[in-house]
């Protein structure tokens, strides 16, 4: 590992604004490391010219006294955001050889900061997965090993390839995005930080859309303290965004290291799933103690429907994707495939397009709208969804955060749960709820489990309160003393 | 309930995702299981619970009805997979 790829963002930035460190160099080191670890498949595209000229820019852009809160800083930016000129596929065949002729509102945010973009990460096809393995460019590899088992595992995801190369030092931080836990549970399997906003905190302007009401921007970084500076960078209000919450963004960083005295956190008894494994209670049992220690009130809670939150997310979801993705028609941008009739050219380029687990969202999706069942699945997951956003609210009438584990387990291997859609989607289980509220959630590296992988804990917030998220959350970091990868 | 063969093609006939003969069974059966699995939630009571779209507690924005983009059809078509003369080209679809 070359020095400057064991920097943070804050370190990096400070030695930048002191003159000690060029972007230039930074980004050159973080290039060099980013083709040697290349067996990751963390990026689908590495664009190291664009990324050396964003870099000669900002440190122009610097002696002039006019850096942005990321200037020079080199970043990955997941391949759901649109990014003007550069292909964008979303880990899908269908949209190969796509370059948006427009940015994202997060994206051009960030390079409005002065961030520089070293290439596009690998994710889940369309978002839809919780490993990285249905991406059509192949899947990522977990940096982290077992202990004893040199067998790769996954990176978690959807936005796996993003958390891969935050956690491999291949970037400082990356742009991910959530929707029921793409990126709180690759962040705790990559043992790095995962911040999902509250809906509408970031735009959702060019963002490869998903299921839209429940579709969020965040950014992962390996401390709670480069995350806020991200996010910061990322947020604000977009006219282009018809859900964009017209709020101020806050001094997120500023939260960052307030003691957390007689703040009241939420232990909710529901999350105590069964076979849950023991070290993720303990680990659980950990963090109340580490926030206790330091003068947080620990309040036991119900959220009554948390059981409900699965079923209800893999009715929402796919309802919303199948009509989010009727736009891959094969006739605007993507892939076609010829036919000599309009309906099998549609029929011939989605069959060919769309891998195997985002026919199956699509196809549950149709079903769920379809005359007949609107009602019995869809309806009736809305209003499911209601108590569950009520569940949160009621609870946060006591307490001011909650706190959880971010996922059910510690990163699995490459191929175990590809079978089982179901499987697959149990991994969500602990951040979906979040996701259907719309509430603003961190992962945190708080420990490894028996096999020696990372595992995290989850501070889930009330709604535009990301500042007492990243608060508790620097706390768990600082009790932690997670050893990230060097 | 169970989604059967026939059902499958009808919604990837909807869905307009061609799905070959042969993987219509499996496909049935992976449906069932997951649309067996979300019929839990018939067990909560949701009597007069208004079906929550969005959790953005706001009214959707309006803004003045005018003309704020455009005047670039040449990015607009830069994707397509073919397009003659400022236009999108498909199978001919009116004899």
């Amino acid at each position: 590992m070359s020095e400057l790829t064991a920097l943070g963002i804050a370190e990096a930035r400070d030695l930048l604004a002191s003159g000690k460190l060029s972007s230039r160099d930074l980004t050159a080191a973080h290039i060099t490391a980013m083709e040697a670890a290349r067996h990751l498949n963390a990026y689908v595209a590495e664009t190291p010219e664009r990324a050396l000229a964003d870099a000669d820019a900002s440190d122009k852009r610097r002696k002039s006294g006019a850096a942005g809160a990321m200037d020079g800083i080199p970043v990955g930016i997941k391949d759901l955001f649109c990014t003007e000129g550069v292909e964008t596929t979303a880990g899908s065949r269908i949209l190969k050889g796509f370059r948006p002729p427009y940015e994202s509102t997060v994206t051009a945010n960030l390079f409005k900061a002065g961030a520089v973009m070293l290439g596009k990460t690998n994710m889940d096809e369309f978002a839809m997965g919780s490993s990285n393995e249905t991406s059509a460019f192949g899947p990522v590899e977990n940096p982290w090993r077992r202990q004893g088992d040199n067998r790769p595992v996954v990176p978690g995801g959807s936005s796996g390839g993003s958390a891969a190369a935050v956690a491999a030092r291949i970037a400082m931080g990356a742009t991910a995005s959530d929707t029921g836990g793409s990126i709180r549970q690759p962040a705790a399997f990559c043992g790095i930080v995962g911040l999902k906003p509250t809906y509408g905190r970031c735009s959702r302007y060019g963002m490869v859309a998903f299921a839209s009401s429940l579709d969020q921007a965040g950014p992962m970084a390996r401390s709670v303290r480069d995350a806020a500076i991200m996010l910061g960078a990322m947020a604000g209000f977009d006219l282009r965004d018809s859900t964009s919450a017209e709020v101020p963004v806050p001094d997120f960083e500023a939260a960052v290291g307030k003691d957390i005295k007689g703040l009241r956190i939420g232990i909710p008894k529901e999350y105590r799933v069964d076979a849950m494994p023991p070290e993720i209670e303990a680990l659980w049992a950990k963090g109340r103690a580490w926030l206790e220690g330091r003068g947080a009130i620990p309040v036991e809670i119900s959220l009554p429907h948390t059981k409900y939150a699965l079923p209800t997310y893999y009715i929402v979801a796919p309802a919303e994707a199948s009509s989010n993705l009727a736009r891959y028609d094969g006739v605007r941008y993507g892939m076609r495939k010829d036919a000599a009739e309009l309906e099998d050219m549609y029929e011939e380029t989605r069959g060919a397009g769309f891998g195997p687990e985002v026919r199956r969202r699509i196809l549950i999706g149709t079903y769920v709208l379809s005359a007949g069942y609107y009602d019995a699945y869809y309806l009736k997951a809305q209003r499911v969804r209601a108590l569950i956003a009520r569940d949160f609210d009621l609870a946060f009438e006591k307490v001011d955060a909650i706190l959880a584990p971010t996922a059910p387990s510690d990163a699995f291997a490459i191929g175990d749960k590809s079978d089982d859609p179901i499987a697959m989607y149990l991994n969500d289980v602990f951040t979906v709820p979040a996701s259907l509220a719309g509430l603003p959630g961190i992962s945190v590296p708080a420990g490894l489990s028996a096999a020696g992988l990372p595992l995290g804990l989850q501070v889930i917030g009330k709604a535009f309160d990301e500042e007492c998220v990243l608060r508790v959350g620097a706390v768990i970091e600082a009790e932690a003393k997670f050893r990230a990868l060097s | 309930m169970p989604v059967d063969r026939p059902t499958v093609a009808r919604i990837a006939a909807l869905a307009r995702i061609k799905i070959a003969d042969e993987e219509l069974d499996r496909l049935a059966g992976e449906l069932s299981k997951i649309i067996g699995w979300v019929e839990q939630l018939e067990e909560v009571n949701t009597e007069g619970v208004a079906p929550m779209a969005s959790v953005a507690a706001m009214k959707l924005r309006r803004r003045e009805d005018k003309v704020t983009d455009g005047g670039i059809p040449d990015k607009v078509l830069a994707n397509a997979p073919e397009s003659v003369d400022g236009f999108f080209v498909v199978p001919k679809v009116v004899e």
